[in-house]
């Protein structure tokens, strides 16, 4: 019986085809993004939508050149860079500070890193959630702590004047813990041998972070960056969750824009539109994260 | 058991007694209005099946798109009987309404089978009607092989039956000769008052009656009351925002959102009237509204008046009408009224949104789904509905002239259904039908926001607005 399986099994795939039917799953999954990617170009060179099929047709890069002029997208562009650069900002600011107290290996540090991934296990819709009940006027713990500080109309995610602030506190909470632990591992992988010799040479704490944490620390901050920064400049739904884009057009960045055009208005051809622009501004800024991460590992190689 | 009184409904429905009558012996009989709608579905069950073919389609099955209401509680408490009545088997999926619509558009637009028929509100159908995604059920409420001779078109309520029907044309009149029905009307909603009546007593406040007193009513009560803000109404980013109190009170002054100039649309809401209007509307807010007013749809606007948060609300009835039972701190201590906001006009004419039903095109069987959406849109699934369950408001005038059903109301809804009854007449969807209408609408709500929170004057924000409409409809090609 064996003699007559082991041939079977064999001929099942034939060593030409091996290399072929193993790169399927990729090959399968390249198909599955090309392919709407594709489909996504076509239809952002259309005027499209859905509730008026007669209306439908090419209109070749129109939906963008009206970008140009329209004030909408100007803010939705500006808004959702503020918004990708201070959540990146504030959040490697503080995993690194973060990631420098919990630098030594003790199990204390050990616990308190492990708890304070935290946040990063709530889904960022139901922290949303979780803060708009905490600013509610009514109840909220944090409108209760601004009034006994002495804010007494401090309205968060309902007022222009401080909605960016909300969010962007919520996104802080979900996603500095992210930052602090790709910080953290980059910390404690750093080699010994140079801060064993800056310590016996004397030199202060203060340079010793300047002069060799931070440059060697480089590639893992521009990696944690790099991975918020795309993120972030994709943000959909904390601030959907918390303000639906509003109050007025203050948190209109580029998917909850893209959303409603799609799904409320069922605009296909501008929804397409902004969502290609995202994809640009998104290759471009990974590309220079890139182009440093590769130049700063070549030093690093060169050095050694 | 029960014989006699099957006895007195069977005469009732043969039509050889009348209403009163028939309250009056079931009263003698000691029935309660629960077990009398009881008896009184299971009867007219009985008497649907006498008279029409419903097993025609007996071993079918259908699916339904269902969001997260009383609506559909309703119907899931009633549907063994419709199953019991045709042999048809009914499936569905429940949604909760934030993620609803999507849930629908993603199944329609990608053409899927697998849902038959869906409840929608009549805004929806602006969009999913000239898309090709429903049909016009006239092809089947019009033949008589297909609809039961008990359906009774003619019983939904006039208004909100024609809010239902729309030619296509972008600012065609909604129910015009026509228009095509792209929905059943399921339940709807009018927009009026409902208060609490202890705030406003405390405060010495009698009801306001139009928006000046109002403006002045909300601010008293708001100054009485420790904790309390004065009137809750819509404020988050959506076209939500624009249609319950805020449409019915501009309506009622005569304002329109666009006008129609033989075919071309224009935005009309920077008028000096419409400009009037909205001062007012914003100083409400400003001034005695929620503080969190931006982020508050219907959900906030109802629980803080059940909470006994704000001292009244211009918004859905049934908001009202479910805030005043439950386990809502203010349950039992509201109270309700009609609202005329132009001091000058005779009645009110709330804006409505209508719980609907729609078949969709890409149903495997048309005909066999109709057979449920005639029974679930029928007369005595809305009695039953009303009587037993939490199906207000009905469309039919039949239910709204049971006397169960406004006994019940009244018991414990005191003013609701004097309210109905003074609105129902100019109760009706006010807005322009187009296919821009949700673009056009929440740009609308989002000015508003920036109006309420001062960073545009209200004439200058109007203007803008107005351009940018324009602008939006002259790209669409209906300018």
């Amino acid at each position: 019986m064996t003699d007559t399986a082991m041939p079977q099994r064999r001929e099942l795939i034939s060593p030409k085809m091996l290399p072929y039917v193993l790169s399927l799953p990729a090959l399968l999954v390249c198909i599955g993004i090309l392919i709407p990617f594709v489909t996504a170009i076509y239809y952002s060179l259309q005027k499209y939508r859905m509730s008026q099929p007669w209306n439908r047709g090419m209109n070749w890069g129109e939906n963008y050149l009206k970008f140009l002029s329209d004030p909408d997208f100007w803010n939705t562009l500006k808004v959702s860079l503020v918004y990708a650069g201070s959540t990146v900002v504030l959040e490697l600011l503080l995993g690194l500070a973060i990631a420098l107290l919990l630098r030594k290996r003790t199990p204390v540090n050990n616990f308190i890193s492990i708890m304070l991934l935290m946040p990063l296990m709530t889904a960022p819709a139901l922290a949303a959630l979780m803060f708009k009940l905490m600013t509610n006027p009514n109840f909220g713990i944090l409108s209760y702590f601004m009034q006994v500080l002495g804010f007494s109309d401090f309205r968060w995610g309902s007022s222009p004047d401080t909605a960016l602030f909300t969010v962007v506190l919520v996104d802080v909470w979900v996603y500095t813990p992210f930052m602090m632990i790709l910080l953290l591992a980059g910390l404690r992988s750093l080699p010994t041998q140079p801060f064993e010799a800056a310590a016996l040479d004397g030199v202060p704490r203060l340079e010793q972070f300047w002069r060799i944490t931070l440059p060697m620390l480089m590639p893992y901050i521009l990696t944690a960056a790099l991975f918020r920064l795309l993120d972030s400049i994709q943000q959909f739904d904390i601030i959907y969750a918390m303000t639906q884009g509003g109050p007025g057009d203050t948190l209109m960045v580029f998917q909850v824009e893209a959303y409603l055009n799609f799904f409320q208005s069922t605009n296909v051809g501008r929804s397409t539109a902004l969502l290609l622009i995202l994809w640009a501004i998104t290759y471009v800024l990974s590309n220079i994260f890139v182009k440093n991460w590769l130049r700063l590992r070549e030093r690093a190689r060169g050095g050694a | 058991m029960y014989d006699k009184e099957k006895d007195a409904i069977g005469a009732f429905l043969r039509g050889e007694m009348d209403r009163r009558s028939l309250i009056r012996r079931l009263g003698a009989l000691s029935v309660t209005a629960g077990a009398a709608g009881t008896l009184y579905n299971m009867m007219a069950t009985n008497a649907q099946a006498a008279d029409f073919d419903w097993k025609k389609h007996s071993g079918k099955g259908i699916k339904l798109l269902l969001n997260k209401h009383p609506y559909t509680d309703a119907m899931i408490a009633n549907l063994d009987n419709f199953k019991q009545l045709t042999g048809m088997d009914v499936t569905y999926d429940i949604f909760p309404e934030d993620v609803y619509f999507d849930k629908v558009t993603a199944a329609l637009s990608s053409g899927s089978t697998e849902y038959d028929a869906f409840m929608t509100g009549a805004y929806m159908t602006w969009t999913y009607g000239p898309a090709g995604w429903i049909v016009d059920h006239n092809e089947w409420i019009n033949d008589p092989a297909k609809t039961n001779p008990n359906y009774n078109w003619d019983d939904m309520l006039p208004g909100v039956r024609k809010s239902c029907a729309w030619n296509g044309v972008p600012g065609g009149e909604l129910g015009s000769d026509d228009a095509k029905q792209w929905c059943i009307p399921w339940g709807y909603e009018q927009n009026n008052l409902t208060y609490n009546a202890a705030m406003l007593e405390k405060a010495g406040l009698d009801v306001p009656t139009n928006l000046d007193q109002m403006l002045e009513v909300a601010a008293a009560v708001q100054a009485a009351n420790d904790g309390v803000y004065g009137v809750g109404v819509r404020g988050s980013r959506s076209w939500a925002t624009i249609h319950p109190g805020f449409l019915s009170a501009y309506a009622n002054f005569g304002e329109a959102d666009l006008t129609n100039d033989g075919g071309s649309l224009s935005a009309a809401m920077n008028t000096a009237g419409s400009k009037e209007f909205h001062a007012k509307w914003v100083k409400m807010i400003q001034d005695s509204g929620a503080s969190d007013w931006s982020s508050h749809t219907w959900y906030q606007v109802g629980t803080d008046l059940g909470a006994g948060k704000s001292a009244m609300i211009f918004d859905a009835d049934i908001l009202g009408y479910f805030m005043n039972g439950g386990e809502n701190a203010m349950a039992g201590q509201l109270a309700y009224a009609p609202f005329a906001a132009n001091p000058e006009a005779s009645a009110p004419t709330p804006n409505i949104w209508i719980w609907s039903l729609a078949m969709s095109k890409f149903s495997k069987d048309l005909d066999a789904t109709w057979y449920f959406m005639q029974w679930a849109s029928g007369p005595e699934h809305g009695l039953f509905g009303a009587t037993q369950m939490d199906f207000v408001n009905p469309v039919r005038q039949s239910v709204w002239n049971s006397d169960i059903f406004r006994e019940r109301l009244n018991k414990s809804y005191p003013g609701y259904v004097e309210m109905h009854d003074v609105s129902a007449p100019g109760a009706s969807i006010k807005f322009t039908a187009q296919p821009l209408f949700f673009d056009l609408t929440t740009e609308w709500a989002a000015t508003l926001q920036q109006m309420v929170a001062n960073e545009v004057p209200v004439d200058e924000g109007l203007d803008q607005l107005a351009d940018s409409m324009n602008s939006q409809l002259a790209d669409a090609g209906l300018r």
